[in-house]
């Protein structure tokens, strides 16, 4: 039989991720020095874990509710509003789910039509596009560019409308650009997602790992309450990638919508990973911050590095990546990649995993430790050196 | 300079340039700035933490409780400033509690040790009482853990 031909069209129309493919190549070497990982180096703080062996001591081994531990809930909307002061109803308008993965795919899936548009700013995260199409839909790159510091203009935006569009999926403080969208500009947008019935997926995954000025919730702007899908999760600020714990807040009947999907796949996200999620929420405050002071000191380490090998290097403001410009070598983003960890054992990931807009770009995360991070540093140092000879 | 401070207690090896970039300042004042904390002597010293035992060098470290007489107008510090003149006296520390000294002291062998309490620490004048205890592994020091299994197991390319 031959198996390919029975594959959903859906699924073979969409390409493998570019992170996979590379990830293949990588993961045969030794010696690499990776700057291609998308998750903290840190270990997930230990009263976390502790907390996930006491449960399990309890006999907490069970389902939760489909919609997550009431007592996980609450710390979330709590938490959101302490933080930027939304309001949120646990018990209806919060849903745990197995990462922010699984919250943009149920959101996605809840909201979409056959051939319902959906904007999307690029570069941006390797699933956005995928889980669009997935869920029937069609997405509109909107493709943002290094002179405008990676940020998305309503101008762009506006240029892009059409009726068939149905909602906008944002993700800042970006990956892999480090980008993030001033309260002013979030605010223009907010207007244009109204005058346009647009409702707004905002992946906040990396609010708290936000360098410069504090992070803006989306639906913390006037009258997007309402109108927003907002997706968080612990994977990155409390170094918590293998737990998959996120969520969703929104409209009670549109978290009822998620849910009805999410009890018929996930069923529940695990009672052991949200046990130690109602910790993280708890007490983690103090180590989280740690992280994230670490991280900025690492931030300025790559930058400077960079700029002084003389790439052309945005200055990101959130996340942990630094997306340095290799037009200038004349490669494309996969040779540049390729030809770096052939020769100087260094992984980074191309910046067209990421979208179009991506060419040109390599993907460097700063997750690493300073030893890495200095060693990487001079590899690409003598590697950008050698082309510049060979050119 | 809290920071700096903290950078420099996890690796002092670290070069000034790789300090200056975190911090967002010039070599130059990174070395001003640890110059001046050593001058003040807010850093005290430069030490690694070495594993003996992995490294096959054989120590006995014992914790001595002391219970001392408090002497006028000195209280515990005159005994305690001359017991920490000896080489074999690794840290010592004014304790709350049952006693009043306690005094790590580090030798080649359980003989050593053990001679040093008998004959130069229960000797000293106002010393009433010593309770050796020998240490018998090491698993965190100065907030390291020793043999810390945790390892990087990220892939190596990841979303």
């Amino acid at each position: 039989m031959n198996w390919a031909e029975r594959i959903s069209p859906v699924v073979t129309s969409i390409p493998p991720s570019g992170i996979r493919r590379f990830f293949d190549i990588a993961a045969e070497m030794k010696g690499v020095i990776s700057l291609g990982v998308g998750e903290p180096d840190f270990v997930t703080p230990w009263h976390i874990r502790e907390s996930c062996v006491h449960g399990l001591h309890r006999g907490y081994t069970a389902y939760t509710s489909n919609y997550g531990l009431l007592e996980l809930r609450e710390e979330i909307a709590r938490n959101i509003y302490n933080n930027y002061k939304v309001t949120y109803d646990p018990r209806r308008e919060v849903l745990v789910t197995v990462g922010v993965s699984e919250a943009l795919d149920l959101a996605v899936r809840a909201l979409l039509s056959p051939g319902d548009q959906v904007l999307i700013p690029e570069p941006c995260y390797v699933s956005y596009k995928a889980c669009v199409i997935l869920a029937g839909g069609q997405p509109v790159p909107v493709p943002t560019a290094l002179e405008n510091e990676f940020r998305v203009t309503v101008e762009q935006l506006e240029k892009l409308v059409t009726p068939r569009t149905k909602a906008l999926l944002i993700g800042y403080p970006n990956n892999p650009t480090g980008a993030i969208m001033p309260m002013q500009e979030l605010a223009a947008i907010a207007r244009f997602a109204k005058k346009h019935d647009l409702i707004v997926i905002s992946d906040e995954i990396y609010a708290d790992l936000t360098y410069q000025g504090s992070h803006t919730c989306f639906a913390s702007l006037p009258d997007m309450r309402d109108r927003t899908i907002l997706l968080n999760g612990f994977s990155k600020a409390y170094a918590m990638t293998g737990w998959r714990i996120g969520y969703a807040l929104s409209n009670p009947d549109f978290i009822a919508a998620m849910n009805k999907i999410h009890q018929y796949t996930m069923l529940c996200a695990p009672i052991t990973a949200q046990v130690a999620a109602v910790e993280a929420l708890r007490h983690g405050k103090d180590k989280m911050e740690k992280m994230v002071a670490e991280y900025n000191g690492r931030r300025h380490l790559m930058l400077k590095g960079l700029r002084g090998m003389g790439l052309t290097c945005f200055e990101p403001k959130g996340a942990f990546y630094i997306f340095p410009s290799i037009r200038e070598t004349g490669l494309t983003s996969v040779q540049f990649a390729e030809e770096l960890l052939k020769t100087e054992k260094v992984a980074v990931v191309p910046g067209d995993a990421f979208g179009e807009s991506g060419e040109g770009f390599v993907r460097c995360s700063y997750a690493s430790s300073i030893n890495n991070l200095t060693e990487a540093l001079e590899r690409i140092e003598r590697f950008i050196k050698r082309l510049n000879e060979s050119g | 300079m809290k920071q700096l401070l903290e950078l420099l207690e996890k690796d002092c090896t670290q070069p000034p340039e790789h300090l200056a970039a975190m911090l967002q300042i010039s070599p130059e004042e990174v070395v001003a700035h640890i110059k001046r904390l050593e001058d003040e002597k807010v850093i005290v010293k430069y030490q690694p933490i070495i594993n003996w035992e992995q490294a096959g060098v054989d120590k006995v470290t014992a914790i001595i409780d002391v219970r001392i007489t408090p002497q006028r107008e000195v209280g515990f510090d005159a005994i305690a400033e001359r017991i920490c003149r000896f080489p074999e006296v690794v840290s010592l520390y004014l304790m709350s509690g049952a006693y009043d000294l306690s005094v790590m002291v580090e030798g080649q062998t359980l003989k050593e040790v053990a001679q040093f309490v008998s004959t130069k620490l229960s000797t000293i004048d106002g010393v009433i009482s010593t309770t050796t205890h020998f240490m018998l592994k090491r698993y965190k020091y100065a907030g390291v853990i020793i043999e810390d299994q945790e390892e990087d197991h990220r892939l190596v390319v990841s979303p």
